[in-house]
């Protein structure tokens, strides 16, 4: 028999997959746009949550590596556009604007530098850990700043979106149903990833690291190793996102951006992985609507997400599949 | 004679101007339960802390099975079969009984790094887990929540903890503290009953259980090993009445 959350899924999806006509039979083609990001946000905090939720690793700095991401592919079309190799020396690193090569290298380049700042990061906890990944972040931000040749601060602009065989990325609707794919299949791994063996010992990390330790697990390795796989997937987001929006700026990779993603996984659900998906699209369209009637929108949306952290455990998402008889 | 399992050699261990363990030298016998007493803040949480890697000492050094622990970390201590119960009770209160049991057994067939396996599914990693709910009495309640369960159950799945990973040696710190006369009772048939199978390092205040139960006893003071011997030697040592039974 299926459960609430099954339902809850299940009615999320055909959402999501029926959206497309819908907005087209009504003319509201812009929608499609903005629900795009809406699913890309989705991946970046589901993405979080694996940290976040389930390995009790409060990073400030995750929106980091979707700008690493994303300006991996934004490099590899300006190289492409100026026909120029990125690196000539001591191996030849040509430009690109093919997806199959930009979107793997965008989620290589991000897990790699997760790999790297999350070895030194996870050498600390708590209080420290926070302020670290937020130090991280902001080096990131104003190296990407000083980048002069790839826009600066003003950022990078692209002629169009990545190419791919046998789809036109260019379509809005092709290109909605790819980010919807893409979301899905992270979910369906990332939960088979918190549902295994290694995702049992990263959830008891998070409960009681020295107790772990004490029965043999290298809890490091373990820690290090969701961060890595979790970086990796926030590339593939901003890979997602600069070909959404056709830009990049170091904007995206703000502490702030970072704050909102954190912001997205508490409203949505920690721990639960569907729910920051939820959490994105209540985040950005509640934005979206707020800000047609005012432009301090944000006193409105604060007071709720203090509501919403304050009375649902699990966010609106744990709201809507627990019922009555909660027993945590 | 039997072969010593873990020597400690002149371990000492200093906070701030504290001094925990002064040369603490420890023997103990493959398969004996071997006791350590001493009055409050002797050192003998310390002690084991020095013992399972948590702390590491300003000097001297550790021997498991003969080989020199003093710089392993953590994890691979418990790898070569140290385990241990903790004083104040560690359980992952997030998981269920069985999960907790089945997280310790992961530990000890190493597949931690398993991506996709379902672990919660898992048969075989189940029914080892289950073996341990059995013998620790909580078969009725392996479905509850670690965080949901009374205090005795609590130490009972401690130790059940502890002894999942199958260890050679089991350091066990105050097992009995705030258990009723009747958990006490309950655990004391326990640890009677692994007597034998794994080497048992009991740290424990209800001197009735340890002199009891106990093979050998080791007396600390003020960090410092003043005597090891049997039971009754140690019941009739001078020293020991002075500085711990009060001279009674």
């Amino acid at each position: 028999m299926p459960n609430r959350k099954t339902i809850l899924n299940g009615i999320g999806l055909l959402f999501f997959l029926l959206l497309p006509p819908v907005t087209q039979i009504f003319g509201q083609e812009y929608l499609l746009s903005l629900f795009s990001r809406i699913l890309i946000y989705g991946l970046a905090a589901a993405s979080l949550d694996l940290i976040l939720g389930y390995g009790g690793m409060v990073s400030l700095g995750h929106a980091v590596f979707m700008g690493v991401g994303g300006y991996s592919v934004g490099i590899l079309a300006f190289h492409s556009y100026e026909s120029s190799p990125i690196l000539s020396w001591p191996f030849v690193l040509a430009g690109t604007e093919n997806a199959l090569l930009a979107w793997p290298f965008a989620v290589l380049v991000a897990g790699i530098f997760g790999l790297i700042t999350g070895a030194i990061c996870l050498r600390t906890k708590g209080m420290h850990f926070i302020m670290i990944t937020l130090a991280f972040a902001q080096m990131a931000y104003y190296f990407f700043v000083s980048l002069t040749k790839f826009g600066g601060s003003d950022g990078l602009s692209l002629y169009n979106r990545n190419t791919l065989p046998g789809i036109d990325l260019g379509s809005d609707v092709l290109f909605y149903y790819l980010c919807l794919a893409v979301l899905v299949i992270f979910l369906i791994v990332a939960h088979r990833l918190a549902g295994s063996h290694f995702g049992r010992v990263v959830s008891a990390c998070r409960e009681n690291e020295q107790r772990v330790q004490v029965l043999g697990f290298a809890s490091y390795r373990y820690k290090l190793a969701c961060y890595t796989f979790s970086a990796a997937a926030a590339g593939l987001a901003g890979a997602l996102l600069v070909n959404q929006s056709e830009f990049i700026s170091p904007g995206i990779m703000h502490w702030t951006k970072s704050g909102e993603l954190m912001v997205m996984v508490l409203l949505g659900g920690m721990g639960t992985l569907v729910g920051p998906v939820l959490g994105a699209a209540t985040l950005l369209l509640m934005e979206d609507i707020l800000a047609m009637y005012t432009e301090h929108w944000m006193i409105i949306l604060g007071p709720f997400l203090i509501i919403v952290v304050l009375f649902a455990k699990r966010g609106l998402y744990g709201l809507l599949t627990e019922t009555g008889g909660n027993n945590g | 004679m039997a072969e010593t399992l873990l020597q400690t050699k002149g371990l000492c261990k200093r906070f701030g101007a504290l001094q925990v363990c002064r040369n603490l030298d420890l023997n103990i016998t493959s398969g004996e339960l071997h006791a350590l007493i001493g009055p409050n803040g002797a050192g003998k949480t310390t002690a084991m802390n020095l013992i399972t890697g948590l702390l590491t000492p300003d000097s001297g050094v550790l021997f498991f099975n003969g080989r020199d622990i003093t710089n392993i970390s953590v994890h691979k201590r418990a790898l070569l079969g140290l385990a241990r119960a903790f004083q104040v009770t560690s359980l992952f209160n997030d998981f269920s009984v069985r999960e907790n049991l089945m997280l310790a057994v992961q530990a000890q067939q190493r597949t931690g790094f398993r991506f996709w396996t379902n672990a919660t599914r898992d048969r075989k990693l189940m029914t080892s887990a289950d073996e341990y709910v059995e013998r620790m009495g909580l078969t009725e309640r392996a479905t509850v929540l670690a965080g949901a369960l009374s205090h005795g159950e609590r130490r009972q799945l401690e130790m059940g903890m502890a002894l999942a990973t199958k260890p050679a040696m089991l350091l066990l710190d105050e097992p009995m503290a705030g258990l009723g006369p009747g958990g006490t009772l309950k655990l004391c048939e326990l640890i009677e009953e692994l007597k034998g199978e794994v080497t048992i390092l009991l740290v424990e205040h209800d001197t009735q259980a340890v002199f009891a139960l106990a093979d050998r006893i080791s007396v600390l003071v003020q960090g410092e090993v003043v005597a090891t011997d049997s039971p009754q030697l140690i019941k009739q040592n001078s020293l020991v009445q002075e500085a711990y039974l009060g001279g009674s």
